[in-house]
């Protein structure tokens, strides 16, 4: 099978270990990984900003390079969200559109609904705490969130608790955003930073030594609260557990 | 102008303060959870209610006929108001009429919409609003800071010394019990002395022309049992169609409010008591322009259970009142920019776009969805400032030019790595007030595929 890569603007210039391990991890499972080399921004940052006339373009520029694949892979909830929840009102009837926003998979739920992988044999002797990223869980259903009564699931902590020697911790607040929220984390700094830091304590009771997730532009935001106050806690994205472990 | 993010950072820069208004509302939550839980139909309930408002608003004014015609003919007087300022007119006509200065009212978001207290007061008429929370507020001459638990932004200490001062308490005392024992003595005396009790209205009956109105202090019957005048006042979008319906929403309502299986009371009012008066004032105000608006009807539905303000993460840590807006909280952020969108524009920006809003709705308002919704009119009518409008056009077309993005990320990244640190976290840098940037990397990723991998085909 062959995919291609969707590696997140700022994950491709500030975090690019988290590209390299989608890689690692795709292609020990035996998929062809391709990179287009013109993708750059899926447009989530102006359009959840509220500047759609400067979100269309990139829309359009996103279904131009991805538009001829069967599956795009990316490694972030909320740029995989953007394609399949919000490109219907930049794209909505644009050919190959349908079949773009189809195809478009976050890592995780590639690796369970497409590859249908059960489990990854492989070994990580950490405690983890696993910071479900809202649109990743509440737009794309990686899982069940904690306000819906329906049965309960987490594609990623499935992943993740079949690892040998993983202990994934319990939060008192299990999906509680971080805060980040795009613009939001500048525009209104002083509730995003109270509630990165109200995460990053929920992680360090429940005795996480490491915090992951499927979304780096979380996790950025709590390592750079945490770096500021020197709290123990390492953050990785999931495709780098999951690349270290199965190595 | 002052927006949401300044008034916010006031109430969090108080961070002991802000963590205590949290664990209050998120414990509220919890409740909320248990209770839903308990009910194995609870999403089908969802469902059921969201329908069932749609239905109605879809035929809204055949329903309000309906309602009115059936409530006539059970001795009820229905009144029509366009707005607020109608609505007040009306309810001072009925109760000056009839020699009324003194009324007790139980809780309703309608009257706070439209100033009644203040208006009535100019004209004379003490109104004593009964319900617990919205004494305490009223006492300290406040609006409410919630729609269902109008005085969580108090400590119990401050309530102390409020009914100290007001209320004759003793000094220092915190005791809840002691608290709540003096406002019912205090409020007893209100309820003795009222000519007339003044409601709001949950549910309106189109099939029998009743109303319903739920409390969970019984203040509503207090206020309505004893003096001969009830007033009710009620928004268009109160409508249900059949008294079946119901349940659905009686049983939704008071898990999502507070975590309690039903409300304590639930009180029907089909006529008016013998010899007394029961008046509806049924208003508009702004209603009919929001249904007719197609992306945000949707929030006509709101049953006004404030569990979006409880499991919204910036409502807890900003406080009801950074909203500055009768209904704070999500759906007040969707409903305050349909007024004025350049007065309200920040609100839509009040939100991290986490979606548990819209989870926990009782009636599945896409309240997430529609905040982004109202993101782009705010936009669209020029409510952003111009270093922000610039910063979106200039980022926008940067990203859609490959080389452009390359070369700014490489810029980028070198100024992370190379400028001294006095440079990069000065005062233009909000995201470096509480937080580190990202370590930048030597090389980013298209680089090193390019590197090892490049085979020209992109
Ligand atoms: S929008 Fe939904 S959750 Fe919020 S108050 Fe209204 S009914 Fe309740």
């Amino acid at each position: 099978m062959k995919v291609a890569l969707f590696v997140p603007c700022y994950v491709d210039q500030l975090h690019p270990q988290v590209a390299h391990a989608t890689v690692r991890v795709l292609e020990r499972l035996g998929v062809e990984v391709v990179f287009p080399e013109e993708q750059t921004c899926c447009g989530q940052p102006m359009a959840n900003a509220g500047f759609a006339a400067d979100a269309a373009p990139l829309a359009r520029h996103f279904l131009e390079v991805f538009g001829g694949f069967d599956h795009v892979v990316a490694p972030s909830g909320s740029c995989v969200s953007m394609v399949r929840n919000h490109y219907g009102a930049f794209l909505s009837g644009a050919p190959g559109f349908d079949r773009l926003r189809r195809g478009t998979w976050e890592l995780c739920e590639f690796l369970t609904d497409v590859l249908k992988v059960g489990e990854l044999p492989g070994r990580y002797p950490h405690k983890v705490g696993l910071h479900q990223s809202c649109h990743g869980l509440r737009e794309l259903g990686l899982g069940s969130p904690s306000e819906r009564m329906e049965p309960r699931f987490s594609k990623v902590g499935l992943l993740l608790s079949r690892l040998q020697g993983i202990e994934l911790v319990s939060l008192s607040r299990p999906d509680e955003c971080c805060g980040f929220g795009g613009t939001f984390a500048v525009a209104e700094e002083a509730v995003s930073c109270l509630m990165g830091r109200d995460r990053l304590a929920d992680h360090l009771a429940a005795g996480a030594e490491e915090v992951t997730g499927t979304d780096v532009s979380c996790l950025m935001h709590l390592d750079g609260l945490a770096r500021r106050t020197r709290l123990p806690l390492r953050f990785r994205h999931v495709a780098e557990i999951l690349a270290e472990a199965t190595a | 102008m002052t927006g949401h993010a300044e008034r916010a950072a006031r109430f969090a820069a108080d961070e002991p303060r802000a963590h205590w208004h949290d664990q209050a509302l998120w414990f509220v939550r919890l409740k909320r959870d248990r209770m839903a839980a308990a009910v194995p139909e609870w999403e089908a309930l969802r469902e059921r209610a969201a329908a069932v408002k749609a239905h109605a608003r879809a035929r809204l004014a055949d329903y309000l006929e309906q309602f009115e015609r059936e409530a006539t003919r059970r001795g009820l007087r229905v009144h029509w108001a366009r707005d607020a300022d109608e609505h007040n007119a009306i309810v001072h006509r009925i109760l000056s009429e009839r020699g009324v200065t003194r009324v007790v009212k139980s809780k309703s978001m309608l009257t706070e919409e439209c100033h009644l207290n203040p208006y009535l007061a100019a004209r004379g008429i003490e109104v004593v609003d009964t319900d617990l929370g919205e004494r305490i507020v009223q006492l300290a001459g406040e609006p409410p800071s919630h729609i269902v638990l109008p005085a969580i932004h108090k400590k119990k200490e401050e309530i102390g010394e409020l009914f100290h001062r007001t209320l004759g308490t003793a000094a220092g005392a915190s005791d809840p019990t002691y608290l709540t024992q003096a406002a019912r003595a205090h409020l007893r005396e209100k309820f003795l002395a009222a000519q007339a009790g003044l409601t709001g209205v949950n549910f309106a009956i189109a099939e029998t022309g009743g109303i319903v109105v739920c409390t969970n202090e019984g203040n509503a019957d207090m206020g309505t049992h004893l003096p001969p005048l009830h007033v009710a006042c009620m928004g268009v979008e109160k409508i249900v169609p059949r008294l079946a319906d119901l349940s659905v929403f009686l049983r939704l309502l008071a898990r999502s409010a507070t975590g309690q299986p039903v409300t304590t009371y639930t009180t029907h009012f089909h006529a008016p008591r013998p010899g007394g008066e029961l008046h509806v004032v049924i208003v508009d105000n702004g209603r009919s322009r929001l249904l007719a608006e197609e992306g945000f009807r949707g929030a006509l539905a709101c049953i006004r259970c404030g569990a979006c303000m409880n499991t919204c993460p910036v409502f807890r840590r900003s406080g009801g009142y950074s909203y500055a807006w009768t209904i704070p909280g999500p759906i007040g952020s969707v409903l305050a920019p349909g007024r004025d969108p350049v007065a309200h524009g920040s609100l839509p920006f009040a939100s991290s776009l986490c979606g548990s809003c819209d989870a926990v709705c009782p009636v599945k308002i896409p309240l997430h969805d529609q905040l982004l919704a109202r993101r782009r009119e705010v936009v669209r009518a020029g409510g952003q400032p111009l270093a922000k409008r610039l910063a979106m056009r200039v980022g926008g077309w940067v990203l859609r030019h490959r080389a452009l993005y390359e070369v700014a990320g490489r810029l980028a990244r070198l100024a992370l790595r190379r400028l001294p640190r006095a440079l990069l976290y000065g005062r233009w840098n909000a995201w470096g007030r509480q937080r580190e940037l990202p370590a930048a990397p030597a090389e980013s990723f298209r680089d090193a595929w390019r590197r090892t991998r490049g085979d020209g085909r992109g």
